[in-house]
């Protein structure tokens, strides 16, 4: 087969298996099989692409010509290769630890949740690998919309709730400000592929650039930038694997990634970097990323106060891309990848208490690492991962980001980047630490009876806990195969 | 020119009056057809032949030639002529293809929702209806414009009031009060050009107006002619009409006539805008069709706003329409070959996308027996399929890419953008209107799909001849707005010749 075919079939399997999963809807155990397979599948298909993608080649797909010049096409470069392998990898993972959470959990509507799943997924690898912003606008907009019954998926109030927050957010933004930033690039250049090097270098200049970027930024909610994050915490009452995968990964990486692909493909390093009137992001993302960490550490609800920790960490790579150094940059796309294969062992953890316990606030989680051990020290781990400790994952992006900041002569935004680091162990270690040194209330002196969460939760969280370790290791490859994305022409 | 003389009667020569003649003639017949089904089928057949006149004037004319016929034999500027171009060709083909799929719809909604004694005059004033609109777009008369305009005007206010709900009655009063006022300033429009020049044909008003443009009187008849028309299609302020006429005639006649008749009075506009009056000014240095674009703009933010506020869904629609006008008088407004394609490739996107809408809420109707939005409750359960193409068509209603309303949509704002600070303006109020579409369409969505259905309802998924054409216009929606081709070329083409741009 063809890489072409590859990435065509990357959009199309997960919607094979949604069509799969609903006709075998009655059936729960074929149908997460279904799921499992479909999965496997489809990581298995994205990562054959990869090898081309490192030897440099730039596989490109039109699918329709709507207007002269404004296509639907896809064209897979190392940022987009990585987000989808990312997104697809994990999706396996996340289907596992779905089964044991749904089930345990007793959930109903399960067909209708792993049908949007895969349909969130395939919009996910949509985005990945839109060759242009008008493709990448499509999928952005099916990733909002799909993933919305999977956050009203309780349908309480409260659920109907939040995901009008989540709705309204995204799809104002998104057509409010995105829209007309697509609109105006347009009307400057006439293209909205992305192309290495940018297209807005020498068509736009001072606070037209800035205002630009803004409507940009902030029309590209799903990187929740304040005062645009709103939407992540209400979208917290969706069942954990959701917040998992979608509100971890999946979704927020995807507003992070199309950040990036904006700045280095339309806007271009060259212009964010020597235009000044840019510069305004790495003031807003400093902002979030320090603001985010300290409103987590007032909430008690964990779900909560890892949406605001994904806040925070979601500015990290933004302000990588905003600073506009090859560093810079790859530390941001390096940050996608540690990022989340930390805070999904988090929210994985998060799911694994409620279904075992039934707790969700911090508060009550008093000597939790006693009853769930192993769920606990896997807690810690992603959070040793989250705030950047070695040898975890996200030590490698976080000195890299450091590195671009010096690069680019913000050397403050280095002192902020440790005040973050700061703020994460205060936020995230009294956890693990209240969980492993006291006693849970009411359990005696005798030894305390352990109760974890159901086998496939606990195979999912050991699963993405080693990866963080993995990562580490992998930070060189990772490095090398991201580079090129900074270089001029692309590294083709 | 035709040949017929010499070859006999050629039917391929006589396409243009056939057009109009076999509606016309069809329908007294449809009269007499008083069995089951029986007009349903003549009128269906009806259709059928004029879209294939229809097919065949637009592939004679695409390649920019022009077919001039004589009625009777009678050269123009004496006699009535015909004359098919680029743009009206697409329009007949959008009104016949119109008729043509909504009448398979309109069987059991006309079964359902008229009293079978009246059938037969149902369906004749569908046909007469479709006569008049036809004869509308093909004439290049202007006097015979006015006469097919009443034609179909009468028999749209026999169709509104023909089903069992007595609120439509008032509603066709409404439209009555108001369409004839309508007819009469277009009638006073045509009057005064006939004094000024006298000549009632079209392209030979636009040769003569010349010396006499810059009178008052020319001047009266262009504003006489353009509020006539912007009447007839429900421009804001004069839109009150349109709601309640589409929200309690019988469904089929909602498809019919939200797809056709609106368009074929912007047509009307189109044609005396720019092929008589080119570039007459109104006020100062503004021609009419720019004094339309505040309306426009105030019509499509309203429309949007009241429709996210409706409880009855058709009237819901209803007002998304008068939005939809204001972006096509938007487009005509901007003016320049974009923003003349704008206005015209959306008369064929919203026809097609309104259509399959109203016919998704004619199927509700059907089955749940009300249109009120809170008895739609689950209704994505007990009726999958309708309530899916609803959804799909309300994308492109919302101007979703890879929709037909996008496309309209893209080059509204490409028109708008080339207009200046006060371009921005129009543009991001497209886009704010757009915001508004969104938030009346998902009300829908949230209903059909987040509600449980009452329990005591036995709802069950709409009949097959009402899903068929509901979702071939679906298709229509997306797969005209992947593969441009045909519309935007077609549209571009006509806004071209409307202008005298050469390509």
């Amino acid at each position: 087969m063809s890489i072409e075919t590859h990435i065509q079939l990357a959009l199309l399997i997960p919607i094979i298996g949604l069509v799969g999963i609903v006709l075998t809807g009655r059936i729960p155990n074929l149908r997460e099989a279904v799921t499992l397979v479909t999965a496997t599948a489809n990581a298995i298909n994205v990562w054959s692409i990869f090898p081309a993608i490192q030897a440099g080649a730039r596989p490109s797909v039109t699918l329709f010509e709507l207007l002269p010049g404004l296509t639907i096409n896809f064209t897979v470069e190392p940022l987009g290769m990585m987000f989808a392998a990312i997104a697809s990898t994990l999706w396996i993972v996340n289907s596992i630890y779905s089964i044991g959470y749904m089930r345990g959990n007793k959930e109903t509507s399960q067909t209708r949740f792993y049908a949007c799943f895969a349909l969130s997924i395939s919009a996910a690898i949509g985005i990945a690998f839109a060759g242009n912003l008008l493709t990448l606008f499509i999928f952005y907009e099916i990733l909002t919309l799909s993933t919305y019954p999977l956050v009203t998926h309780k349908g309480t109030e409260d659920a109907k709730r939040g995901g009008r927050t989540y709705l309204g957010i995204l799809i104002a933004t998104s057509i409010g400000l995105q829209l007309p930033a697509i609109i105006w690039t347009w009307n400057l250049t006439g293209t909205l592929d992305f192309v290495p090097g940018g297209t807005l270098t020498g068509k736009v200049q001072g606070l037209s650039a800035g205002l630009l970027l803004a409507l940009y930024m902030y029309g590209v909610g799903k990187a929740a930038l304040m005062p645009i994050h709103k939407w992540l915490p209400a979208a917290m009452v969706a069942p954990t694997p959701v917040s998992a995968l979608l509100h971890a990964v999946a979704v927020v990486k995807a507003g992070v990634f199309t950040v990036i692909k904006i700045i280095v493909y339309v806007f271009g390093l060259e212009l964010i970097t020597t235009e000044s009137a840019t510069n305004w992001l790495i003031y807003a993302a400093a902002i979030t990323l320090t603001l985010a960490s300290l409103i987590a550490m007032n909430q008690d609800n964990l779900k909560r106060r890892l949406a605001y920790s994904t806040v925070s960490q979601l500015s990290y790579v933004i302000l990588g891309a905003a600073l506009g150094t090859a560093m810079g940059v790859v530390g941001g796309g390096m940050h996608i990848a540690m990022h989340a294969a930390g805070k999904i062992t988090l929210f994985f953890c998060a799911g694994a208490i409620y279904v075992a316990l039934h707790k969700t606030e911090i508060s009550d989680m008093k000597g939790i690492g006693r009853i769930m051990p192993v769920t606990m020290f896997c807690f810690m781990i992603g959070a040793l991962s989250v705030i950047g400790i070695p040898p975890l994952g996200g030590s490698w992006s976080k000195f890299l980001l450091m590195v671009g900041a010096a690069d680019a002569g913000f050397q403050f935004i280095i002192g902020v980047l440790i005040l973050s680091s700061l703020l994460n162990v205060a936020y995230l270690m009294p956890i693990p630490l209240r969980g492993f040194m006291l006693r849970p209330p009411g359990a005696g002196d005798g030894p305390v009876k352990v109760q974890e969460a159901p086998l496939a939760c606990l195979i999912a969280i050991c699963i993405t806990a080693a990866l963080t370790v993995v990562l580490f290791f992998m930070a060189q490859e990772i490095f090398d195969f991201l580079l090129p994305i900074t270089m001029t022409g692309g590294g083709q | 020119m035709s040949t017929a003389a010499s070859a006999g009667f050629s039917l391929m020569a006589n396409l243009p009056a056939l057009q109009v003649v076999v509606p016309m003639v069809a329908a007294p017949i449809c009269t007499f057809l008083r069995f089951r089904n029986g007009p349903w089928a003549f009128a269906l057949l009806v259709s059928a032949a004029t879209f294939w006149i229809s097919a065949n004037l637009l592939m004679q004319v695409l390649g920019g030639d022009v077919i001039s016929y004589e009625m009777g034999g009678w050269a123009p500027p004496f006699g009535i002529e015909y004359r098919v171009d680029t743009i009206n060709a697409f329009v007949l083909l959008i009104v016949s293809g119109i008729s043509l799929i909504a009448l398979p719809y309109a069987l059991r909604s006309v079964e359902r929702e008229v009293p079978r004694d009246k059938h037969h005059l149902f369906y004749a004033g569908w046909l007469l209806c479709l006569c008049g609109m036809l004869g509308i777009t093909i004439t290049g008369d202007a006097f015979n414009i006015f006469v097919f305009l009443e034609i179909s005007s009468l028999s749209t206010y026999m169709l509104l009031a023909s089903g069992r709900d007595p609120r439509a009655l008032t509603a066709a009063f409404q439209y009555l009060v108001l369409g004839t006022l309508g007819a009469t300033f277009i009638l006073i429009g045509v009057g005064l050009l006939y004094i000024m020049t006298g000549t009632l044909n079209i392209a030979d008003l636009a040769e003569r107006l010349g010396p006499v443009s810059d009178t008052t009187s020319v001047r009266a008849a262009a504003a006489f002619l353009t509020v006539g028309i912007a009447l007839k299609f429900a421009l804001f302020p004069a839109h009150f009409w349109l709601p309640n006429g589409y929200a309690y005639s019988p469904s089929a006649v909602g498809v019919f006539l939200s797809a056709t008749a609106t368009k074929v009075s912007i047509y009307v506009l189109l044609r005396f805008q720019f092929t008589v009056f080119g570039e007459i000014p109104a006020f100062a240095d503004l021609d009419f069709a720019t004094l339309l674009l505040p309306f426009a703009v105030v019509a499509f933010l309203v429309g949007s706003t009241v429709a996210i506020f409706q409880t009855d869904l058709k009237r819901l629609l209803a007002w998304s329409s008068i939005a939809q006008i204001g972006y096509m008088v938007a487009g005509i407004g901007l003016g320049g070959v974009d923003g003349l394609t704008a206005g015209i490739v959306h008369l064929f996107n919203h026809a097609i996308t309104k259509a399959a809408l109203f016919m998704a809420a004619g199927a509700f109707f059907l089955r749940v027996g009300s249109m009120h939005i809170d008895r739609l409750a689950g209704i994505g359960k007990t009726m999958p399929f309708t309530t899916l193409a609803f959804v799909l068509s309300g994308l492109s209603l919302i101007g979703v890419p890879t929709t037909v309303g996008f496309i309209s949509k893209w080059y509204l704002i490409l028109a708008a953008l080339q207009h200046g600070t006060a371009g921005y303006a129009i543009a991001a109020m497209v886009l704010a209107s757009s915001l508004l579409a969104v938030m009346y369409v998902w009300r829908i969505v949230e209903v059909a799909y987040f509600r449980d259905p009452a329990a005591n309802q036995e709802i069950t998924e709409a009949p097959l001849s009402m899903l068929l054409p509901l979702w071939a216009l679906t298709i229509g929606c997306f797969y005209f707005g992947l593969e441009t081709g045909y519309s935007v070329d077609i549209a571009r083409a006509a806004a071209q010749s409307l202008l005298g741009v050469t390509p």
